[in-house]
Formats: C-alpha cells, sequence, structure tokens
C-alpha cells in the first residue's frame, strides 16, 4: 500500500484537520467528526444532514454550505457514523423547523441513522428521512438489502438543500426528496480494487485484463466480471440498464461521475461516449457534471447518473450553491 | 456454577475482547471476501472502548453492565455491526433487570431477548447469511440446554458449539443482506463475518462459565 498517510488509524482524524484549516467557511468538531457551516443557516428553515462512511470525498464533507447540506457525519472509511454522532450533528443544526437525513441504502447506514432519529426525536426534534437506493446494479432486490445509495446521492443533496434554503417545510422537503429518488437511477464499473488504509491491500482482486461492472461505492460488485473492453462498450454497458429501468426520454440531470482513480481525460472520454447514447435514447441533457464527486478511495472506474428532470428541479438545481465541492451562482 | 455475576460478565466481556483482537485480521479477511473489510478492525476497537471503560468502573448490577456495554458498542463501532451487537447488549440488559447474577435461566432468557431485539433491528431471517445464522441456534441450544437441566457451563458449551455449527453453515449460502448481498451467487463458498465473531461471542461465554465454576 502506498498512501499519502501517516498511520493508517489516523487518517480520518488528520483528513478532517485538513479540512479545517482548507476551509475557514466550515466548522469542524474533531469530537464527533460532524462538519457543519460556520455560520448557521437562518432560524426557521429545515436542515439537511447527511453522512456515512469517509473514503467517498467530496461526499459529504465536500457539499456542506449555502445551498446544500448543513451537516455531514464522517464515519471511519467505509464505515457509516455512529447514531450518538448522527444525532449530534442533528441537534447542532436544527434551526426549529426539522432535520432531513439523506441516508443511502446500506445497511449500516441505514440502521445508524435509523437509531439516530429516534435519539433526536426523544429530544423533541422532528427528522424526515429520504433512503436513496438509485443503483441499477442491483439485480433482484428483493433477494438483497435493496438497490445501493450511489451517484444520485449529489444530485439530490443539491436540489434538496436549495429546497431547504428556499425555506420550503419539511414535508415538502421529504416528498421533494423521494420524488427525485424515484426519478434517477446510477450505473458504476471498476477497473481496479480500493486499497482501505486499515485493511492494507486491495479489497478484491481484479486481474489486469478483466473489469467489474455493476460495482457500489466501496468496489461492492452487482453484476458481472468480464474482459476488459473500450470505452464505447463500457458506455454501452453503462447507459443500457439505466434506460432499461427508467423511462428517460426528456429533460435530465446527468453525472459522469469517477471513482478517485481515473484521470479526468478519461472521464471527459467517457461522457462523450454516453452522450451519443443518451440522446439516441431521447434524453435531453440539461444539466451536467464531469468529475469526481462521490469516489471510492483509489479506485479506477466510472459511475454514471441520470436523473429526469422538469422545470422544478433544473430551478433548484441553479439555485447557487457554495461549498467546496459544488459551487456556483454564489 | 449456578449462576454469572457481573464479575463473570466482565470476565466474558474481556475474552471477547482479546478473541475479536487476536482473530482481527481473519474476520477483516471474512469481510473483504464478501463485504468492506472491515469487521475485525471495527469489532476490535468497539470492544477496545467497552473494557476501557469497564476499567474506567464496573456498575454494580446486570443490567447496568450490559446496557453500558451495548451503548459503548452503538457509539464506538460503527457499520453495522454496532447497532446490532448494541442492540443485542442493550436488550439483554433490560431484559435480565437491575440482578447481581443471572443462574442458567435468566441467561437465557436475556440472550433470546437480545437475539430478538437483533431481529428487530436487522430484520434478518434464518439463510440469509447474517450473524442471525449462528446466534439463533447458539441460543436455541442454549434453552434446550437449560431445559433438560444442564449446568451452567455445560449450556454455554452447548450454545458455543451450535453457532459454531450455524456459522459453518453459512459457507454455501448466498447473502441476502447487507453488503454480501450485492455479490449474489458469488457470497457462496465464503463464511459470514458476523456469524464468525458471533461464534466468538460463544465461545468465550462458555470460556467465562466454565472458570469460575
Amino acid at each position: 500500500m502506498k498512501k499519502l498517510i501517516n498511520n493508517p488509524a489516523d487518517v480520518l482524524a488528520e483528513s478532517l484537520r485538513g479540512v479545517a484549516l482548507a476551509h475557514p467557511e466550515l466548522s469542524v468538531d474533531f469530537e464527533t467528526q460532524v462538519i457543519t457551516r460556520a455560520t448557521p443557516k437562518d432560524a426557521g428553515k429545515v436542515a439537511v444532514v447527511s453522512g456515512g462512511g469517509s473514503g467517498h470525498e467530496p461526499l459529504h464533507g465536500g457539499y456542506v454550505g449555502v445551498g446544500m447540506l448543513d451537516a455531514a457525519v464522517a464515519g471511519e472509511v467505509f464505515t457509516s457514523p455512529t447514531p450518538d454522532r448522527v444525532q449530534a450533528a442533528t441537534k447542532a443544526v436544527d434551526r426549529g423547523a426539522g432535520v432531513l437525513h439523506i441516508v443511502k441504502n446500506y445497511t449500516g447506514d441505514v440502521l445508524n441513522f435509523e437509531m439516530a432519529a429516534e435519539l433526536a426525536e426523544m429530544e423533541g426534534i422532528e427528522v424526515g428521512t429520504v433512503i436513496v437506493d438509485d443503483d441499477v446494479a442491483v439485480q433482484d432486490s428483493l433477494y438483497t438489502a435493496g438497490r445501493r445509495g450511489v451517484g444520485l446521492t449529489v444530485l439530490l443533496e443539491k436540489l434538496v438543500g436549495a429546497a431547504a434554503e428556499e425555506g420550503q417545510d419539511l414535508a415538502s422537503v421529504v416528498e421533494l426528496a423521494k420524488r427525485i429518488n424515484a426519478q434517477g437511477r446510477s450505473m458504476g464499473m471498476a477497473l481496479t480494487s480500493c486499497t482501505v488504509p486499515a485493511a492494507g491491500k486491495p479489497t478484491f482482486d481484479l486481474p489486469e485484463d478483466q473489469m467489474e461492472i455493476g460495482i457500489g461505492i466501496h468496489g461492492e460488485p452487482g453484476r458481472h466480471r468480464e474482459p476488459l473492453a473500450p470505452a464505447s462498450e463500457i458506455a454501452r454497458q453503462l447507459v443500457e440498464p439505466i434506460l432499461a429501468d427508467l423511462d428517460a426520454a426528456g429533460p435530465a440531470i446527468v453525472m459522469l461521475n469517477g471513482m478517485g482513480g481515473s484521470p479526468l481525460i478519461e472521464l471527459y472520454l467517457m461522457y462523450g461516449e454516453v452522450v451519443p447514447l443518451l440522446e439516441k435514447a431521447g434524453v435531453q441533457i440539461a444539466r451536467n457534471l464531469v468529475g469526481d464527486y462521490i469516489t471510492s478511495l483509489d479506485m479506477a472506474g466510472c459511475s454514471l447518473t441520470v436523473l429526469k428532470a422538469d422545470d422544478e428541479l433544473l430551478r433548484l438545481w441553479d439555485a447557487p450553491v457554495n461549498t467546496p465541492g459544488l459551487r456556483w451562482g454564489a | 456454577m449456578a449462576s454469572v455475576d457481573t464479575a463473570a460478565l466482565v470476565d466474558w466481556i474481556h475474552r471477547f475482547r482479546d478473541a475479536v483482537t487476536a482473530k482481527r485480521d481473519w474476520l477483516t479477511e471474512l469481510d473483504s471476501a464478501i463485504g468492506d473489510a472491515d469487521h475485525g478492525a471495527n469489532m476490535a476497537r468497539g470492544m477496545d472502548a467497552v473494557v476501557a471503560k469497564l476499567e474506567a468502573g464496573t456498575p454494580a448490577t446486570v443490567d447496568e453492565l450490559l446496557k453500558g456495554v451495548g451503548m459503548t458498542l452503538v457509539s464506538s463501532v460503527g457499520g453495522a455491526s454496532g447497532p446490532l451487537y448494541g442492540t443485542l447488549f442493550l436488550r439483554m440488559g433490560m431484559a435480565a433487570g437491575p440482578v447481581t447474577e443471572l443462574d442458567a435461566t435468566a441467561l437465557a432468557a436475556s440472550l433470546r431477548a437480545g437475539l430478538d431485539g437483533i431481529v428487530a433491528r436487522g430484520k434478518a431471517e434464518a439463510g440469509d447469511k447474517t450473524m442471525f445464522d449462528a446466534m439463533a441456534p447458539a441460543v436455541d441450544a442454549l434453552d434446550a440446554a437449560v431445559a433438560r437441566g444442564a449446568d451452567l457451563a455445560a449450556a454455554t458449551v452447548a450454545a458455543a458449539q451450535a453457532a459454531a455449527v450455524g456459522r459453518d453453515a453459512t459457507l454455501p449460502l448466498v447473502a441476502r443482506k447487507g453488503r454480501a448481498s450485492y455479490l449474489g451467487e458469488r457470497s457462496a463458498g465464503h463464511l459470514d463475518p458476523g456469524s464468525a465473531s458471533t461464534t466468538l461471542l460463544f465461545e468465550t461465554l462458555a470460556q467465562a462459565t466454565a472458570e469460575s465454576s
């Protein structure tokens, strides 16, 4: 393992120290590993909290700021944060209008946020929850823990953050979040495994001439392993399962996301392959993101997210956002 | 022995900590085969926190002790194991009540309540390839042994053996819960890490009761 670290056990704490130094507009509680805005949003507005295992940066800490999250709870690498920490974040950012928890559908995240919501509600804080489960790679989801929450989480945090910022109440924000989840889908693939610092070696073996189709954001597979193919073929394997599951004709917000170990030149190349396939199916790409937005440590590969949009979603998308990972109009 | 007191329970907790620490890399290896490669590290971290808390002072009653263990696990392990193991000990404590020792029947009832808590939280069923597959047979075996009139030491040995059988039976299963479920058929041929740590839990319980009898 070659990494820019000191001690594997200190990776998260020391990374958060850097976050605090790099971003004075954020406030980092090193005890609870919660990142909040240095200046809280106005009283009477819904607060938005997300979190999960670390190693997916800029998710979630990089999306704390005006127009997006109020707090992010950073768990250990690939390990969901504990309920007391999620509760601490919830308490810290509640402005009297309730708090939305954005939870990716992974068993650990779901269980810990569920316990945290129970703890917060015992203290009189109203909590709404949306479980994001956009990953079409997971087939037969009746027999699994269900589809994973992956790339759509980024778009959802932006859109719901904008709605909360403009003063929509908790019920409306929850409804919006569920609507976004219902009309967004993702599919990912890996060229290499990632290496968890505490484990010290790659999580899975992926031979030089093979690729894994349908990975989640920790490298867990979803569909199959097969011989490495050209980008044009990989693009087809990402687009087709999404379109088979979602009638995406019409305006859409599209994200071509890097998993952390693929350079931007390859991500743009992939985007160039994906766009014509989507357009041929009647998808009108109204807005897009290309880059590393929800990563898996040093894994090479990419994921594609397609969200069916309408005027309301595009208006929320264009609203100002000012975070380390996403910034426009501000 | 006729019952376990708080000192025997503390001994059990220490033994479980030592076991997950010794088997840390093995548990993580099992988890990297079908999960996200952190089970050993997470359990070792959580049990270190539990032991540190107990060294600062042991509660006088069984319920305070077990609930303290549960809360510490919930707040230090993370992942799915934190809420599940945490709920196990919290429910065990609630079922035990403010007593200073548990006889075989009370210990079995407490573990049964813990198992029910795990089921309520994780919604796992037999054959899902989870910690439930080791835990449910262990609690069943404990109940059966107690009903036969076995003493605590014999009953906990029976539970540990049943847990190990349940753990080994996860080998060919296709996971339906947690991270491993995404592997589908490819999860077959690997032991479930949660059932492996659960087996350590019952093996150390048997050791602790044998030691103090």
